[in-house]
């Protein structure tokens, strides 16, 4: 059965069209990100699914039930925010606790949730602490937690890690990519880092100006990208595109190369300055110029490059995608 | 050291000029309160000295428990306050959070109706309250004042509840909603809570002057059975001779139910319950 489909859904806001025909289908226990740069629409989207926002054409399906009209919390959703949204004058208990009670849940099933809730989370020892008690990671926990105990059709999560630091962002990942097999219940996540889509998802939804560029698992997103912000958007550093007319002066489209694609060969076709080099000890970046044309070189393992040296330049002919002028991948 | 020097210094022009203004604002208080223990004499001949054992009288208290029925003064005064700042504080809050929550045509002019009332004295439309009571029949009735003041210190807390409810973040609220709570509930029981130093703040600044007001009790309830201690304690003064004792002393106690209640709401303003609600 499909745990959420979208149809047709378009949002404005007064002239401002935010979201155009936006059609998608996430499948019982599937963890789907949409990503997209900021103001594409992914959060107003999620909104939309979490009813906090109508849409102003197009109908919202969750478990194959139309909740156009439902109110947020008969939908069978859970979301966790962005802000975590912690009621601060509640401790940790009772935030996790408030649905619970208000939609009357029973002493024992209530105590057994939470605790259940805070074995997962290792939320133990802090149940009884009020949220400006405890560290950002740890809030974020109490705020999927509070998103657990309501034991939800569908989980929405709305750029979940953006407040933590990167050691704790990366920890928190994989705990919410286990928390998802765990529980194996269907999960929505935006993001607008595609980092996290890449390593959580099992379908990506890129998202941008409010539509919808492309669909699918990451690998086929990475491999197979239907344009150029696709393209562009997953994977990093993210691919170089330079044109075609470097190697062919009649030649009209644009040429993407990941940096991992290109290598230093010295009868390379392009001949590029190095402007910068990242040694990151198991991989090296090399920032060049090709003319005028930026390009990432990644290269594995270490090399003693200087910066201002000149290299040449090839790259694996299979591994090339070629677009066209509107971005649209030709081949 | 030397760094931490000025900063020293200038901690102590700033604690210099607050104990000088505390002194300055206490000491009309003080000037009542000693003189409220001391004989009629005593108080004209040396209005500064406390009360020894020579000038100590308790005549003034005597006189304000004998005459007049101040037990009933006090309580009027006390229903009159604390209904009047109740209904200030639902409905004050109430319309603050509509205003800020609901996107609605004629919001802003709505608010800037509400806060127009800043601007303009209630007491200007004295006569025509008055015949209003009259109609109604309110004439000393306490209803009256209490109706009176909740008007009167609606625009002020609208105003200010407004600004703070503003500062809520809308997660918090999407989350209750996503927690099945209703609007009412989310009201009560997440936003009411989250202003609660907002409230105290609304709820002294309206407390003193619908303590002390003579105006309308004056006007609108100058009966016995409703009057209020303000207008209660006038009767200790005439036109040609006063009883000072009486007045002071009368004075002196009703500074202790207005310190009673100040003191439960400043607890709440100092505590900032907002930090850790959201990133």
């Amino acid at each position: 059965m499909t745990a959420l489909s979208l149809t047709g859904v378009h949002k404005s806001f007064g002239s401002v069209e935010v979201l155009r025909d936006i059609n998608i289908d996430v499948e019982e226990g599937e963890l789907v990100v949409f990503v997209g740069p900021s103001g594409c629409g992914k959060s107003t989207l999620l909104r939309i699914i979490a009813g906090l926002e109508d849409a102003t054409e197009g109908d919202v399906n969750i478990a194959g039930q139309t909740v156009n009209h439902v109110p947020p919390s008969k939908r069978g959703i859970a979301m966790v925010f962005q802000s975590y949204a912690l009621y601060p004058h509640l401790n940790v208990r009772g935030n996790m606790t408030l649905a619970l009670k208000q939609q009357k849940q029973s002493k024992q099933e209530i105590s057994a949730r939470v605790a259940e809730a805070s074995r997962m989370l290792d939320l133990h020892d802090y149940l009884d602490r009020y949220p400006s008690e405890l560290s950002g990671g740890q809030r974020q926990r109490v705020a999927i937690g509070r998103a657990i105990v309501r034991q939800p059709k569908l989980f929405l999560f709305d750029e979940p890690l953006s407040n933590l630091d990167a050691a704790l962002r990366v920890n928190t990942r994989i705990e919410i990519a286990n928390l998802h097999k765990q529980l194996s219940t269907s999960m929505v996540y935006v993001t607008h880092d595609q980092t996290e889509a890449m390593t959580l998802a099992d379908k990506i939804v890129v998202l941008r100006d409010g539509r919808v560029e492309q669909t699918g698992s990451p690998m086929e997103l990475y491999n197979n990208p239907q344009n150029q912000f696709v393209a562009g958007f997953l994977g990093s550093p993210s691919m170089n595109f330079l044109p075609a007319s470097l190697l062919d002066q009649s030649d009209p489209r644009t040429l993407g190369l990941r940096p991992e694609d290109i290598t230093i060969e010295a009868n390379g076709p392009f001949t590029a300055v190095v402007q910068h080099v990242e040694h990151l000890g198991g991989d090296t970046n090399l920032i060049t110029r090709i003319g005028q044309h930026q390009t990432t070189v990644r290269l594995f393992g270490q090399h003693d490059i200087k910066d201002s040296q000149e290299v040449n330049l090839g790259f694996l002919k299979d591994k090339a995608y070629y677009f066209d002028n509107d971005g649209r991948r030709v081949s | 050291m030397e760094k931490s020097r000025p900063f020293n210094a200038n901690m102590l022009l700033m604690h210099g000029a607050l104990v000088v203004y505390m002194i300055i604002a206490l000491f009309p208080v003080f000037v009542i309160v000693i003189n409220s223990f001391k004989k009629r004499k005593s108080i004209f001949r040396e209005p500064l000295a406390l009360p020894d054992a020579d000038s100590f009288s308790l005549i003034g208290y005597e006189t304000v428990i004998k005459q007049g029925d101040f037990p009933l003064y006090f309580q009027n005064s006390m229903i009159v306050t604390v209904t009047s700042l109740f209904f200030i504080l639902l409905f004050g809050a109430m319309a603050a959070y509509a205003l800020s929550e609901y996107r609605f045509p004629g919001n802003k002019w709505m608010g800037l109706y509400l806060a127009l009332g800043i601007m303009i004295p209630i007491r200007i439309g004295t006569v025509a309250i008055l015949e209003l009571m009259v109609s109604t029949g309110l004439v000393n009735t306490l209803t009256a004042l209490i109706l009176v003041y909740t008007a009167q210190g609606l625009p002020l807390a609208v105003f200010i509840l407004s600004e703070f409810m503003h500062q809520i973040s809308a997660d918090l609220k999407n989350a209750a909603r996503v927690d099945g709570l209703s609007e009412y509930k989310i009201f009560f029981r997440i936003v009411l809570p989250l202003v609660r130093p907002a409230l105290a703040t609304v709820a002294v600044f309206n407390m003193i002057p619908i303590w002390n007001d003579l105006w309308f009790p004056l006007i609108l309830a100058p009966g016995e059975e409703t009057k209020t201690l303000t207008l209660g304690s006038q009767i200790f003064i005439g036109q040609y001779v006063t009883n000072w004792n009486a007045v002071l002393a009368a004075l002196s106690l009703a500074i202790l139910p207005a310190l009673f209640l100040y003191a439960i709401f400043s607890r709440q303003l100092i505590r900032g319950l907002t930090s850790g609600a959201v990133k």
